[in-house]
């Protein structure tokens, strides 16, 4: 599996990652060696075979659907970059 | 006094009167300040609120209030578990600075327990790496041979307890993570089966394989660590135990009727000689002891790496999608506008093994490449379960290395991902089918660098596992040696 440029940008933009000059070579190359090696997965028949995305096949475990108190306001917005009274502060969405 | 004694031994020590809770709790703080971080084990202590809690467990504990086996033993947590009273970084930039608004689930029982959390431990960012060197802060280094590496991604639990800094520690496993630091620093560990520790406040890699367990100095220790921590949970869904963990130590020193598998491939090729002799000792030393081994071969052994991070990279790419410098976490000043404000604090948030698995996942997710990769790897994840269960048909538990060589020195591997992945062949199939495993030194190769086994299990048999863990430590004495140079109190 070949990465070049073109895909390296694409990822970039489904990532939401702005990789530098440097990160884009390195990234290039092993990408490429990682995927490669992926690739012998298609060696194995599979034909069939159910897709498992978890360990296990149980139902969830609920609990009672009852109301409880959130976390304080206060407290999570100090975690915030960026924050007036009761909201996060966001860049401009339009210019 | 205290060195190399374990949590339990500490333990009995308090309930004796022979120290207090504040005793201890001063011994291990006034030890760290003295260390200074030589290891770069720890990335938080907690002095005065640790401290304020020695007192009022003291207290509960001289009032007759039932507690645990554990009471008053100072524990470390990896720094991906989220504590309210303590910053959580998960080792990267991108968090620096953040304080959790709650406590994890295992906080929260640790606490109930009467331990006592010391401080937060040093890991690979986010937990992605097997080396604890991907970390903002500066690799771990082994206190066996501080030029190598700690293991990871929960190295700095791992080499905390070896070194003698803290008496227990807990780790997340997602794909070896507890497994192979502690057999590359030599102390014990448990990966339990998914779903029996809650995951409500592990920071998230990947759901569908990370697990929370012990890491302690013999499995005595983790086992009774390992009951505090586990057990159903509200806020965590696939939490599916009914209740926690409770082990009963049988004292038993025979391994009759135990049946174990050794898979062959595991100890062919790529493996160092030496620590497939330890490997092989270590079994020998079960069979004398009544077990019963018969060999095996682990089939698709060419895939279950890739399968692995196919998986791990896809979910990662899913989960790490919540930093977007907004809500918490690094904010890049240079931002301009939201879009840019998103990717350029992802960017310079995240170090470069984290941005390479985000990638990763973000290809084998896409359209085009999804049948390929993602799907051909979730029906391999089936095999490979299938595999298992159809192995637990036949065996009690598997024996295995845990990783192909000893701790390697720093930098050695970080510049090629693919060979650092490699390191991961013996344990990642575990955690893809949701097993428990527990991980014990087994002797030292040429260089004095520790070497471990693991023993896997079928789905919730921790206590065949912890067992059979206990009659090997009693015929062995590999776990209680300590690293020269290491903490002495």
């Amino acid at each position: 599996m070949q990465i070049d440029e073109k895909l390296i940008s694409y990822l970039e933009d489904l990532s939401c990652l702005a990789l530098s000059e440097e990160e884009k070579v390195c990234l290039e190359g092993d990408l490429s060696k990682i995927l490669s090696g992926m690739a012998r997965l298609n060696e194995m028949n599979t034909e069939n075979v159910p897709e498992r995305s978890h360990p296990f096949d149980h139902v969830n475990a609920f609990r009672e659907d009852e109301r409880e108190a959130s976390f304080d306001r206060e407290l999570i917005l100090k975690n915030a970059p960026e924050c007036s009274g009761e909201m996060f502060i966001a860049p401009k969405t339009i210019e | 006094m205290l060195s190399g004694i374990t949590a339990l031994e500490l333990s009995a020590l308090i309930k004796a009167g022979k120290m207090s809770v504040s005793e201890v709790v001063n011994t291990y703080l006034t030890l760290l300040e003295g260390l200074k971080n030589k290891n770069n084990t720890f990335l938080a202590v907690s002095g005065g609120n640790a401290l304020v809690r020695a007192k009022d467990i003291e207290r509960k504990i001289n009032s007759g209030e039932t507690l645990s086996p554990l009471a008053g033993v100072p524990i470390a947590l990896k720094d991906n578990i989220s504590t309210k009273e303590l910053g959580t970084t998960c080792a990267s930039k991108m968090l620096n600075g953040y304080l959790p608004v709650y406590n994890a689930t295992v906080v929260e029982r640790l606490d109930q327990a009467g331990m006592i959390i010391i401080g937060k431990l040093n890991m690979d960012e986010f937990a992605m790496g097997g080396s604890s060197e991907t970390g903002a802060f500066g690799p771990v280094f082994n206190p066996w041979d501080i030029s190598r590496v700690a293991g990871g991604s929960s190295g700095g639990s791992a080499a905390a307890v070896a070194g003698g800094e803290v008496p227990a520690a807990l780790g997340s496993d997602t794909g070896g993570s507890i497994r192979q630091p502690c057999s590359f620093c030599g102390v014990t560990g448990i990966k339990p089966t998914y779903g029996a520790v809650s995951r409500y406040g592990l920071i998230a890699y990947a759901s569908s394989l990370d697990q929370i367990g012990p890491i302690g100095r013999d499995i005595n220790d983790c086992a009774a660590l390992l009951s505090v921590i586990s057990g159903p949970d509200e806020k965590d869904s696939t939490c599916i135990m009914e209740k926690p963990f409770c082990f009963h130590n049988t004292d038993a020193e025979r391994l009759d009727g135990i049946k174990i598998g050794l898979p062959r491939n595991y100890l062919d090729g790529g493996i160092d000689q030496e620590v497939k002799n330890r490997v092989l000792e270590a079994a020998k030393e079960l069979e004398s002891a009544g077990a019963v081994f018969e060999e095996f071969e682990m089939p698709m052994m060419d895939y279950i790496v890739e399968a692995y991070y196919i998986i791990a990279g896809a979910e990662a790419s899913s989960n790490l999608s919540r930093y977007d410098g907004l809500k918490y976490g690094y904010r890049s000043e240079k931002a301009k506008n939201l879009s840019e404000m998103y990717r350029l604090s992802r960017s310079e948030g995240f170090g470069l093994e984290v941005k390479r698995r985000i990638m990763l996942g973000s290809f084998v997710l896409s359209s085009g490449y999804y049948d390929a990769y993602y799907k051909k790897a979730l029906q391999i994840r089936t095999l490979i379960k299938d595999t298992y269960d159809s192995l637990f048909q036949r065996f009690d538990m598997i024996l295995s290395p845990v990783a192909p060589t000893a701790a390697y020195k720093l930098g050695a591997n970080i510049d090629d991902p693919m060979k650092m992945y490699m390191g991961d062949i013996y344990t990642v199939s575990v955690n893809l089918a949701g097993l428990p495993a527990v991980s014990l030194p087994c002797g030292f190769d040429k260089k004095a660098l520790p070497v471990g086994f693991q023993l896997i299990g079928d789905t919730f048999s921790e206590e065949k596992l912890i067992n059979t863990a206990r009659v090997y430590q009693c015929r062995t004495d590999y776990h209680k040696r300590v690293p020269e140079g290491g903490a002495a109190i």
